[in-house]
C-alpha cells in the first residue's frame, strides 16, 4: 500500500533542469533514505512533495490524492516538514514553536485546546523537549533546537515527515540520536520518514531503502546492499570510495579512499 | 509543562484591558493638562460645584477648550498611534526585518509628495485636498511598490525591501525639488508636514481615520497566527498549511492602507512604528495574536503622551508632533540596540 505516488515528474528553475522522469512509490510506514551528490535534485524533491515547488510535468500524490490544488492546510496535515535548522527574526519560545505544529488543525481564529496541548506535550515528551518549553529558540543549541523542530513536526500528527539534511549541523551523538529516534517513531506510530542526507552510512544503518540520484534522475533505488556499491558510488559520486560490510550488522559501509594528487588537480 | 508559556485568550485579554486603561488615565492626564490653566484643580472644583447645583460649572470658552480642541485632538492622536503601531508590527513580521516600520516601503514618500504639491499649488483652502492628494500620492506608492515586488508572482521581502528604499529616495529627491522652489511661507507649512503634526484634528478626521483603522486592524487581526508562521520562516509557514502568498498581499495592503491614511492625515510622524512593536514585543513576547493588540493600545497612548508633550513643552507654541517621536524614540532605539540583539 503506497502513501506517496510519484508520478513522471519533471522540474526545472529557469533552464536548469533538476528532476527529470522522477517516478517511484513510497509504502505506508516506510524509511526512504534520499542520497546523491550536491545539486542532483534531492532538496527540489523533497520540496515537490511538500507542494512549495510545483512540478512542470508529472504527478505527486499523497494518501491518494493529488497534492496539485490541495489547500496548504490539507497538505499541512498529511506532511510535516523537519528542516536543516530554523532562522527566526524574532525568537519564540520551544512550546510557542512546537504549538505551531497545531496550526493547520486550527481554524482561523481558534485558540489552542485541552486536546492540542495534550498532542503538544507527547510530541515534545518523545522528543525530550518538555524541560526546553519555555526556552526561547535563539538560546537552544543546535541539538536541542532540532529536537524542537522534530517535535513540532509530531505535532502536526501528519502521515509523513520529510527530513532535509536534518543532521547537517549536529554533531554524530546527536547524529545518531536523531535517526534512532525517526526510527523509533517509523516503527511504533507508523510515520513514513523520507530522508535526505548526505551522510551515507547514516543512511545505510536506518532506511529500509535508499534511492541515489544523479543530475536529476533516479540512478538506483532498492534495498541497502543493492545500492551502495562501490560500482554506484564511484559512478554517482566520482569519488574512489571503499564499500564493505559493516562487521556489526552487515550492511554496506562507504569509506572514502583519499587519492592526493587527484583530488588537488580536479578541485 | 507551563501552560503560561502560550499565549492563551485570558492573557490576551487581561493585557488588552490593563492597556486599555493605561490609555484611559493617560488621555484624561493629557484632556488635563495645557497651557490655558485649564487643569486638575479648576476641573476638579467645577465638578465639585457640579454636584450642589446640578451641571457642570465650567465657562462656554473652558468647555471649548476642553472639548472642542483637547478633546478631538487627543482621540485623532490616540488613532493614528495605534494605526502606526499596527502597521509596524505587520511590516516588520511581513519583511522579516526588525528595522522595518510602517514607512519602509515608500507610502512616506509618495504621500509627502503629494501632499506638498497640494501644499505649493495652494489647494490648502479647500477642505480635505492636501490630505487627498497625500493618500493620492500614497497609493500610487503602494501599488508601483506591489507591481515591482511581485514580479515574480510571490512578495518577495527583498525585492520589496529594494523598491521601497529606491521609491523613498527618488521621492526625497522630488521633495527637495519642491522645497528648493517653494515661498517662505509654504515651506513652514511643508516643514510641519514632514515632521507630523495632528494640531488640525476635526470630526471628519477622526471619523475617516476610525474607519480605515477599524478594517485594516480587524483584518490584520485575522491574520495573528499566520503572522507567527512566516516570522518563522515563508517556507515553514507553507509546510504548517498558510497559504503565504495570499496571507501577504493581504497583509501589505492592511498594513499600507493604515499607513497611508494616518500619513496623509498628519503628516510623517516617525518611530512610532518602529519602536513600539520592539516594545512591547520584549514585554510579551512575539506572538502576535497579543503582539497585536498590545501595540495597537500602547501606540495609542505614546502618541497622545508625545503630543501632550509637543503642545506644552513650550508655552506659547507648538512642536510638531513629529519631533518628540523622534526625540525620545531615537535615542530608545539605540538602548535597545546596545543592549540586546533586535
Amino acid at each position: 500500500m503506497s502513501i506517496i505516488k510519484i508520478a513522471g515528474v519533471d522540474f526545472r528553475y529557469k533552464d536548469v533542469w533538476a528532476l527529470r522522469d522522477i517516478s517511484f512509490d513510497v509504502r505506508r510506514g516506510e524509511f526512504l533514505g534520499i542520497i546523491g551528490p550536491n545539486g542532483s535534485g534531492k532538496t527540489t524533491l523533497i520540496r515537490i512533495i511538500d507542494g512549495i515547488l510545483v512540478p512542470e510535468k508529472g504527478d505527486v500524490s499523497v494518501n491518494g490524492n493529488n497534492i496539485r490544488g490541495m489547500r496548504r492546510r490539507d497538505l499541512a496535515r498529511l506532511v510535516a516538514v523537519v528542516p536543516q535548522d530554523s532562522a527566526m527574526i524574532f525568537p519564540f519560545r520551544a512550546l510557542e514553536v512546537v504549538m505551531m505544529g497545531r496550526s493547520p488543525h486550527l481554524g482561523m481564529l481558534r485558540f489552542e485546546g485541552d486536546r492540542d496541548f495534550e498532542i503538544t506535550r507527547r510530541a515534545m515528551e518523545m522528543t525530550d523537549t518538555i524541560s526546553l518549553a519555555d526556552r526561547s529558540m535563539d538560546k537552544l543549541s543546535g541539538g536541542e533546537r532540532q529536537r524542537v523542530l522534530i517535535a513540532r513536526a509530531l505535532a502536526q500528527e501528519p502521515e509523513v515527515v520529510l527530513l532535509d539534511e536534518p543532521t547537517a549541523f549536529l554533531d554524530i551523538k546527536h547524529q545518531a540520536a536523531f535517526f534512532g529516534l525517526m526510527k523509533v517513531l517509523n516503527g511504533g506510530k507508523g510515520l513514513t520518514v523520507l530522508a535526505v542526507t548526505h551522510d551515507i552510512n547514516l543512511a545505510a544503518a536506518y532506511c529500509e531503502r535508499i534511492m541515489l540520484l544523479k543530475n536529476g534522475r533516479i540512478h538506483s533505488l532498492g534495498v541497502p546492499g543493492e545500492v551502495i556499491t562501490e560500482a554506484n558510488i564511484k559512478e554517482v559520486y566520482e569519488t574512489d570510495v571503499l564499500v564493505d560490510a559493516n562487521p556489526l550488522n552487515g550492511l554496506p559501509r562507504v569509506t572514502l579512499v583519499a587519492s592526493k594528487e587527484k583530488e588537488i588537480c580536479s578541485l | 509543562m507551563k501552560r503560561s508559556v502560550v499565549t492563551t485568550p485570558s492573557r490576551i485579554v487581561g493585557i488588552s484591558a490593563l492597556l486599555a486603561v493605561v490609555f484611559v488615565v493617560v488621555c484624561i492626564v493629557s484632556l488635563l493638562t495645557g497651557t490655558s490653566g485649564i487643569g486638575f484643580t479648576r476641573v476638579l472644583s467645577g465638578i465639585m460645584s457640579g454636584w450642589r447645583e446640578g451641571h457642570l460649572v465650567l465657562t462656554p470658552s473652558e468647555k471649548t477648550i476642553l472639548f472642542s480642541i483637547r478633546l478631538p485632538r487627543i482621540i485623532f492622536a490616540g488613532i493614528v498611534g495605534a494605526a502606526l503601531s499596527t502597521a509596524g508590527v505587520v511590516f516588520q513580521a511581513l519583511l522579516r526585518n526588525p528595522l522595518a516600520d510602517p514607512y519602509i516601503l515608500g507610502v512616506s514618500g509618495g504621500s509627502a509628495v503629494g501632499a506638498i504639491t497640494g501644499i505649493i499649488i495652494g489647494a490648502g483652502c479647500v477642505t480635505f485636498s492636501v490630505p487627498a492628494l497625500a493618500f493620492l500620492g500614497a497609493v500610487l506608492t503602494v501599488v508601483l511598490v506591489f507591481v515591482i515586488g511581485n514580479r515574480n508572482g510571490r512578495l518577495d521581502s527583498n525585492t520589496l525591501l529594494l523598491a521601497g528604499v529606491i521609491v523613498n529616495a527618488f521621492f526625497s529627491a522630488v521633495i527637495m525639488f519642491f522645497i528648493s522652489i517653494s515661498s517662505n511661507a509654504d515651506l513652514h507649512n511643508i516643514t510641519f508636514w514632514l515632521m507630523g503634526d495632528i494640531s488640525l484634528a476635526d470630526g471628519n478626521k477622526i471619523m475617516l481615520m476610525s474607519l480605515f483603522l477599524a478594517i485594516g486592524a480587524g483584518v490584520v487581526y485575522c491574520y495573528a497566527r499566520p503572522l507567527n508562521l512566516i516570522v518563522a520562516g515563508e517556507e515553514t509557514a507553507m509546510q504548517l498549511g498558510v497559504n503565504v502568498k495570499r496571507t501577504k498581499i493581504v497583509l501589505f495592503f492592511a498594513g499600507s492602507l493604515m499607513t497611508a491614511v494616518a500619513v496623509s492625515f498628519t503628516g510623517i510622524i516617525g518611530f512610532v512604528g518602529l519602536v513600539i512593536p520592539h516594545m512591547m514585543r520584549m514585554m510579551f513576547g512575539t506572538d502576535h495574536r497579543l503582539l497585536l493588540p498590545a501595540s495597537f493600545l500602547f501606540g495609542a497612548s505614546f502618541l497622545v503622551i508625545a503630543d501632550t508633550v509637543a503642545r506644552v513643552i513650550f508655552p506659547g507654541m507648538e512642536l510638531p508632533v513629529g519631533v518628540i517621536t523622534a526625540l525620545c524614540g531615537a535615542p530608545y532605539f539605540i538602548y535597545l540596540l546596545r543592549t540586546r540583539s533586535v
